[in-house]
């Protein structure tokens, strides 16, 4: 069936079955190989994209599901070569190592910063930080500076409010 | 070490790949959009052990377009294909069993399946189903020793050791043992570890005229080669392997990538086109290697004046169905077994065995965690015995300069047990409250475990040596400057380290400097990306490669008369095209000694040193364990990048943790019934505490900037810290590997 929906700004129409992955819609449809798959069963997170705002598992998602909706993957947190402040605090902080769970982690980090859910001012922002974060694994990083490049981005953004 | 050392080493400039992961623009194999590739997939054995009678082709399945290659279809040791073998350090692992041949392991490669799509694939392989005839199989230790069903050699043991240090025999040893006033007496298991990076295993394999391309995710690139000129039976310039942007590898992807570079060559050559092969995550974590599944039985003796005077260690591990790395995981393990204390009389045996389990191979760690967690149990237990404090305890009895190893390997400089132990000590601060409620308002107990341990950085003995890796800098027409080497970044930060060595050393801004893309056709062969060796000995070889190539520019521009900074040099020296590249090779450090023979001299040629703190608490109600501080202070000799390093640290003390409490690998009958996500669990952002990261520097002469190994010395501490702090908090002993909630409601119920 004919799907449309709007990924990462714009209006895209695809000829697919309403039960093609959203995951395999975005990667091999629309080729934004960005969003990674890691496990296809809803566990480790790297396929993170936005529906209409809210983190999900592209791999659970079946494209049937988003007619209509709107998807914000890794391609579309960037405002051309202006990185999103979780971007650039990932970078400058260390929190992307080998890289493949990144896609994931900044999408679901930037709509958690751009939420306003977590600001050092408040007291347990680490811990929500973790807690908001827990469905995207990195085995990398062992997540510290991940934790340290949220938070910065989070009083960032904030800030600019 | 160079005199032309910047301060551009040891700021923790980002990442040079960063951004493309950030932005998602890195590529990964599966990111390549490649015309007319097919989908590989593997038939796989049914059963642990059996012979292998054929095949059942689905006479109804429509199988137009696709691919089949069995092991009887490929005409062995014609032009093409020479041999069906996995080289490794043996070559007794097929790449796949033939028809009448013997299946060693759940999950065995029989036979392969291409197709134009994945599902077309997939739904080829779900008719096309192996006969076999059993075989009894066998997979303990235990049984392995027993040696009733033979899978390797006559005796299924793949590999011994016997280190021995200041006797000469085993009744000698056994006197001193009986002589001692005190021997404190263990037996640990650890468990098998998945090494879980997040992108899977990843292979594509083309021809172009003569030439077989590999490209794929992987730590070694020469290691694919090297199977692969077995394999086929090509020269080495008619095989190119090159890496991709690598999701994790964690030793995962040092040897097992030839298993995929093996299918994808044999399907692309049948096909007559390209073929990749992404492995489906629960293939992956069933079918390929994890850490060894490790015994440890260890005694300790003490003598009457307090100091240690025996130990004596029995390791074994199981190897699993083929030898794999085994010898080597091996070797690691003992000799890193008697830890790093002083003791005059050490033994340790070691024995890795061959079962029907899925080989075992290299992880971060690489046999050192499995005998650091019995050695750390061990300590922890005597200073207890003796009622005397952890941590003041290890500081009496860790090796200094001046001291010897259980190889004998006098130890003179770069030696952390001083700046580690005073680190720890400087932090760790009052012990939590080993009694009190959680947020759930359940009773809880909490206790401090440490532990103390060192890595040998580098090759074993002689084994840079034998390698002589290489590496070369190059100018280019543009005024930048090439580093080339094989050594491949998976994560850790090869290249940015790279770039900041040979910046430093060239005298130039980091953004003049490129790290070509590991691939054998234009890279020499630096040795492996393993054993904490791409910083300190690869790295090292980079940057004197920069440091000789900026003198020959520097005199080359003397004598025609140019000024100018080296990128000013660089151009006008490439303008005429001549190749200015500096290629140097690996040079031992004097007086380096090891006997290969009788396991004795310079082990290792340098130890990174690490303590490790680590704050608990148990519910309970649920025995479920929080951790409320990790502590972990590692000498790395010198931080290149402190921010690269520190996330080395972090990434090796999380997969430590999660070893200790959360992962397990259940085999059921040889079959791992655990291989999804959901169930082979590793932590998550909610599992681990914050950690606190001490970077130590007491730096190596003879590396870069005094840089030693970092990647793997995290791996191996924290799990015995964890063991060690569930025992002060709960008054009982966890000598088995993972420690689940079901495993400290059991310990309690025995005691109560």
């Amino acid at each position: 069936m004919n799907i449309a929906l709007i990924v990462n700004g714009a209006t895209r129409t695809v000829e697919v079955s309403p039960y093609k992955r959203l995951l395999d819609l975005l990667r091999d449809d629309l080729r934004l190989t960005g969003t990674k798959e890691g496990c296809g069963e809803g566990e480790c997170g790297a396929c993170t994209v936005l529906l209409d705002g809210i983190p999900v598992n592209s791999c659970l998602v079946v494209a049937g599901q988003c007619d209509g909706h709107t998807v914000t993957t890794v391609e579309g947190l960037a405002d051309g070569p202006l990185l999103h402040a979780v971007q650039r605090e990932l970078v400058a902080r260390g929190g992307a190592q080998c890289g493949i769970c990144t896609p994931g982690i900044a999408v679901c980090a930037a709509a958690l910063v751009d939420s306003g859910a977590c600001r050092t001012k408040d007291g347990d922002a680490r811990a929500k930080v973790r807690e908001l974060l827990a469905g995207n694994i990195c085995r990398c990083t062992g997540y510290q500076l991940i934790v340290d490049a949220v938070l910065a981005a989070a009083d960032q953004v904030g800030g600019e409010s | 070490m160079t005199q032309f050392s910047s301060d551009r080493v040891g700021q923790s400039v980002p990442r040079v790949d960063g951004v493309a992961k950030v932005t998602g623009t890195a590529l990964y194999l599966d990111d390549l959009a490649i015309a007319g590739v097919r989908h590989g997939v593997t038939v796989r054995s049914t059963c642990p052990h059996a012979i292998l009678d054929g095949f059942d082709r689905d006479p109804e399945f429509d199988w137009t377009g696709i691919t089949v290659v069995t092991a009887d279809d490929v005409a062995w040791g014609q032009p093409g294909f020479k041999q069906n073998v996995i080289a490794m350090l043996e070559d007794d692992q097929p790449a796949l069993v033939p028809v009448g041949g013997r299946i060693k392991h759940w999950d065995e490669p029989l036979a392969l399946i291409a197709a134009p799509t994945r599902a077309r694939a997939l739904a080829a392989r779900a008719h096309f189903k192996p006969r076999f005839t059993p075989l009894p199989a066998i997979f303990t230790i235990d049984d392995a020793l027993r040696a009733e069903v033979v899978l390797y050699g006559d005796d299924n043991v793949f590999k011994k050791f016997l280190v021995r240090k200041g006797h000469t025999d085993d009744a000698e040893l056994e006197r001193a043992l009986a002589g001692c006033v005190r021997v404190v007496e263990g037996h640990y298991a650890t468990g098998a570890q998945e090494q879980m990076y997040i992108e899977p295993q990843a292979m594509l394999a083309y021809h172009d005229g003569a030439v077989l391309h590999l490209v794929g995710s992987m730590q070694c690139p020469y290691y694919v080669h090297k199977a692969m000129k077995a394999l086929t039976g090509r020269r080495a310039d008619e095989i190119v392997v090159r890496q991709t942007v690598t999701g994790g590898g964690f030793g995962g992807k040092e040897e097992y990538p030839s298993m995929l570079a093996a299918h994808c060559a044999l399907l692309a050559s049948a096909a007559g086109a390209p073929v990749k092969m992404i492995y489906e995550r629960d293939e992956d974590i069933a079918a390929t290697t994890k850490r060894h599944p490790g015994r440890v039985h260890h005694k300790l003796g003490l003598a009457a004046d307090g100091s240690i005077a025996v130990i004596d260690i029995d390791v074994i591990f199981d190897g699993g169905a083929y030898l794999t790395l085994s010898p080597v995981v091996l070797s690691r393990g003992v000799l890193h077994a008697a830890g790093p204390y002083r003791c005059p009389l050490v033994r340790v045996r070691g024995r890795a065995v061959a079962t029907n389990h899925p080989p075992h191979g290299a992880f971060r760690g690489f046999g050192a965690p499995q005998t650091t967690f019995a050695y750390e149990r061990q300590i922890d237990k005597l200073a207890r015995a003796l009622g005397v404090e952890a941590w003041d305890f290890r500081d009496r009895h860790a090796l200094r300069p001046g001291d010897t190893t259980a190889t004998g390997q006098l130890l003179v400089d770069s030696v952390g047990t001083d700046a580690i132990v005073d680190a720890i000590r400087k932090v760790a601060g009052s012990p939590p409250e080993p009694r009190g409620t959680n947020r759930h308002g359940a009773p809880v107990r909490r206790g401090r475990g440490y532990a103390f341990y060192f890595h040998g950085a580098g090759f074993t003995g002689s084994g840079e040596q034998r390698l002589a890796g290489r590496a070369a800098v190059s100018a280019q027409v543009d005024g930048t400057f090439m580093v080339h080497a094989s050594s491949t970044d998976m994560g850790q930060g090869a290249i940015t380290t790279f770039t900041q060595l040979a910046a430093g050393a060239l005298g130039v801004d980091n953004d003049r400097v490129r790290v070509i893309d590991p691939s054998t056709d234009l890279v020499p062969d630096s040795g492996p990306t393993v054993a904490s060796r791409t910083c300190m000995v690869v790295g090292g070889l980079v940057e004197r490669a920069s440091a000789v190539l900026r003198e020959r520019l520097v005199a080359w521009g003397r004598q025609h008369q140019l000024d100018g900074d080296l990128s000013a040099l660089a151009r006008a020296a490439t303008a005429d095209g001549t190749d200015w590249r500096e290629t140097v090779q690996y040079e031992p450090p004097p007086g380096i000694h090891w006997d290969d023979t009788t396991y004795t001299g310079q082990a290792y040629p340098c130890y990174g040193w690490a303590g490790c703190l680590v704050d608990l608490e148990v519910d309970l109600d649920t025995r479920e364990v929080t951790l409320l501080r990790c502590v972990h202070a590692v000498d790395v000799g010198k931080a290149i990048n402190p921010v690269i390093v520190a996330g080395q640290i972090d990434g090796g003390t999380v997969q430590a943790l999660g070893w200790a409490l959360l992962e397990q690998i259940t085999y059921q009958d040889g079959r791992v019934a655990n291989a999804t996500m959901t169930n082979c669990i590793v932590p998550t952002f909610a599992d681990v505490p914050d950690l606190e990261t001490i970077i130590v520097e007491c730096p190596y002469r003879f590396g870069p900037h005094g840089a030693k190994g970092v990647g793997e010395i995290p791996m191996d501490g924290p799990a015995a810290a964890v063991a060690n702090a569930l025992t002060d908090a709960l008054g009982v002993e966890f000598d088995r590997l993972p420690i689940l909630p079901e495993d400290i409601a059991r310990a309690l119920e025995v005691v109560a």
